[in-house]
């Protein structure tokens, strides 16, 4: 029997278990948006802009593990996801997009909503389709789910031309996948994971650095295994956050330029330094000359373009996380240390570093600090919460004040840095877990970017949680001004801010503010009781509050700044001027 | 340090934007690019002719591997090889000087491929450093025109590279 491509297409996804799709409908994909009319497995989420739609497919998949899935229309409708697209190639996250194009006929013409979306994608995503002959539409659709899910994930996009969606062909549901030139590796190899244990054994300062990988091979079971039986301090990149408890005895918290001072301290301290699902961004290297000077370098990762792109490797492992680690435990049993004898100097080390200077800020009683907002998030959720974030001042604090003790907990866009990434996220987050608690920690700038998806909340019932850190000002760039270039806050203080709270009533959703610290405690239990539509909590937060420990761009990570010493600093300005 | 790089590509569109969109997005230098169909007529064979240290290098092998299209990477620099290049140069020696010109043609191997009133047109493969020098030395005759391919490379036959 032959049935359109749309209907192919709807076919395919369900056969990959999609459950929900994100989109917006236009000309060239009305014969996909008519399918879902009747269609009773699927449900299309109706965004308000794509890139509402692609963020949350993202925060879908985050949250899930899944695929996450978006269908746009051609031209700006596709141009509109490229911002998405990229967050989600940065981090790695597993989605399938697929653009409406006009038809086949019409390709190169400059038609009517017409962009070369496969020639614009083409660098942010780990591949991409124009699909030209309706027969290989059902092949390519699985093929892009292969791509997506497998090896080190990312963004697949499809772009489907009107007459391929359009016309009609016998369908066949293509079985395995085969892709002669893909083929990930997930074993790593034995004899390098022998030599990394026996490193480990010899070792008297190691320090583990988990990534995000960690997270996308589901290892931190495997993760926690490797460091409880060697005895290794964790610390995790802002992609890594979750992938091991953040309350553990073993665990440092974050690291780079707002880590912590203990995590910085002993990795430049270090002697061995075994990355897990890492890429060694800058952010966490700092100057990569003066990086972990001391350390022999030991690289697992499922993407071998990731080792030596950075900083030098001693030791390579090209696999699986999860598997690598599994073989790895094994191996470091075997080397017979005794494990607590070796490390119990370098520990207590490391105890002394955290009790030396732990993460702080200085309460107000007057003026609501952020990180105060943050801390209280932690304590009524009872980090169980997931957690969204936007981008700048609020997403350090969301990563330095919650405690992650669970994979999938912390959604963030960390690689591109996309403003407007972490409410869109919120919402695919909270339908891929009806049940869990879904926070947005957002700033006042980041909000405005995709606050239309109120809408979408509203309409789909989600009862997310938005926390708005309002500064008047785009903090993080503020604080840059402030600190490197002579106070001079060029575009920086937004001096019309929109009441959000009556943005949120205006779109159905329900609206608190807090002025006082003494007001958080209230506006967030408030928050917490409803459970059948989105809220936004304004907190008025001191606007002169800066993200500390700061480790200033092209220094050694260890150069860190702290809130005290810079007001030092500033007085002895002062006394001089 | 330069190296040929051989890449062994799935022979669909937008294969070649691929590639060459990794190396200007990732800032790697390319000095020549031939691409050309192999005996399957599924895959495509392209020789790349890039510059940088083996750190450099190193990315640029595993970045191409990391493309879906791409089946295999050759880096010549770890394997003996032969490397030819093609030039057609158009020359318009004076009356006297055409004889010595078709002598210093016929030394390095040159083949006619045109003549006429005014201009010959001269075809000559080799490895760079011949064409080079056959450029520099047949200047002084007036090329008018010239047209050079990129390199192409192929393995040797049981020799291995001595380290």
């Amino acid at each position: 029997m032959k049935i359109s491509g749309a209907e192919i297409l709807i076919e395919c996804l369900k056969k990959e278990g999609v459950k929900h799709i994100f989109g917006y409908p236009g000309g060239v994909v009305l014969n996909i948006f008519d399918v879902l009319y009747d269609e009773k497995e699927l449900e299309l989420i109706l965004a308000r802009h794509e890139q509402g739609a692609i963020h949350a497919a993202d925060g879908y998949a985050r949250a899930s593990g899944k695929v996450g899935v978006a269908i746009v229309t051609s031209g700006p409708g596709a141009t509109n996801t490229v911002t998405g697209i990229a967050t989600a190639s940065m981090d790695s996250i597993p989605l399938v997009v697929f653009s409406g194009q006009v038809p086949t006929m019409l390709i190169g013409n400059d038609a009517f909503q017409e962009a070369d979306i496969v020639g614009i994608t083409r660098p942010c995503t780990k591949h991409n389709y124009l699909v030209k002959d309706i027969k290989d539409l059902a092949k390519t659709v699985r093929e892009a789910f292969h791509i997506a899910s497998t090896g080190r994930p990312g963004p697949v996009l499809i772009d489907l031309p009107k007459d391929v969606t359009a016309g009609t062909t016998d369908f066949k549901w293509p079985g395995e996948v085969k892709i002669r030139s893909y083929n990930p590796t997930y074993q790593g190899n034995k004899w390098m994971i022998k030599q990394a244990a026996r490193m480990i054994a010899k070792a008297k300062k190691p320090v583990i650095m988990a990534g995000g990988g960690v997270i996308l091979s589901g290892a931190s079971k495997e993760l926690k295994g490797l460091a409880e039986t060697a005895k290794i301090p964790v610390t995790m990149t802002l992609m890594g956050l979750g992938g091991f408890p953040g309350t553990h005895k073993l665990s440092l918290g974050m690291l780079g330029m707002h880590g912590t001072y203990y995590a910085n301290k002993s990795v430049q301290d270090a002697d061995l330094l075994i990355g897990i699902g890492v890429r060694f961004d800058d952010r966490v290297t700092g100057k990569t000359s003066a990086f972990a000077p001391d350390a022999k370098i030991i690289h697992i990762d499922i993407d071998p373009t990731s080792i030596r792109k950075n900083v030098r490797v001693d030791l390579p492992v090209v696999g699986d996380v999860k598997n690598v680690l599994k073989d790895m435990i094994k191996a470091v049993k075997e080397q017979k240390a005794q494990w607590d004898a070796l490390r119990s100097a370098w520990l207590k080390q490391v105890d002394y570093w955290k009790e030396e200077k732990p993460l702080s800020y200085r309460l107000d009683k007057k003026i609501i600090k952020p990180e105060f907002v943050v801390e209280k998030i932690y304590e009524v959720s009872k980090g169980e919460a997931i957690i969204c974030t936007e981008v700048g001042q609020n997403q350090m604090w969301a990563a330095q004040f919650y405690k992650y003790d669970k994979p999938r907990q912390l959604l963030t866009s960390g690689g591109l840095g996309t403003m407007g990434y972490g409410f869109p996220a919120a919402i695919g987050a909270q339908l891929a877990c009806p049940g869990k608690l879904v926070f947005d920690i957002a700033g006042d700038g980041s909000i405005q970017m995709n606050i239309q998806e109120l809408a979408t909340a509203v309409i789909n019932k989600l009862p997310v949680k938005v926390a708005i850190l309002n500064n008047g000002y785009l903090g993080m760039v503020r604080q840059w001004q402030e600190m490197f270039f002579r106070e001079r806050y060029s575009h920086t203080k937004l001096d019309v801010i929109p009441d959000f709270v009556k943005v949120a009533e205006a779109y159905g959703a329900v609206g608190l503010r807090a002025e006082k610290p003494d007001e958080v405690v209230p506006v967030l239990k408030e928050a917490l009781k409803i459970k059948d539509k989105p809220v936004f909590m304004d907190f008025v937060v001191d606007w002169k509050e800066k993200v500390f420990p700061m480790v200033p761009a092209g220094a050694a990570i260890d150069e860190m700044i702290f809130e005290e010493e810079e007001k030092k600093s500033e007085k002895k300005l002062k006394a001089v001027k | 340090m330069r190296h040929t790089i051989s890449i062994l590509v799935e022979n669909k569109f937008g294969v070649l934007s691929r590639v060459s969109g990794l190396f200007s997005g990732r800032g790697f230098n390319i000095e020549s690019l031939s691409v050309g169909e192999t005996i399957d007529p599924a895959i495509s064979l392209m020789t790349i002719v890039t510059s940088g240290d083996d750190r450099i290098v190193e990315q640029i092998t595993k970045q191409l591997n990391k493309l879906i299209d791409i089946i295999k990477v050759v880096d010549y620099m770890e394997v003996e090889h032969v490397e030819r290049e093609m030039v057609l140069i158009k020359v318009a020696p004076k009356k006297n000087d055409k004889t010595e010109f078709l002598k210093l043609a016929e030394i390095f191997r040159g083949r006619i491929v045109d003549s006429g009133q005014v201009t010959f047109t001269v075809e000559i493969t080799g490895d760079e450093k011949k064409i080079d020098a056959f450029i520099e030395l047949i200047k002084p005759f007036g090329i008018k025109e010239f047209v050079r391919t990129g390199r192409v490379a192929i393995a040797r036959e049981g020799v291995k590279k001595p380290k």
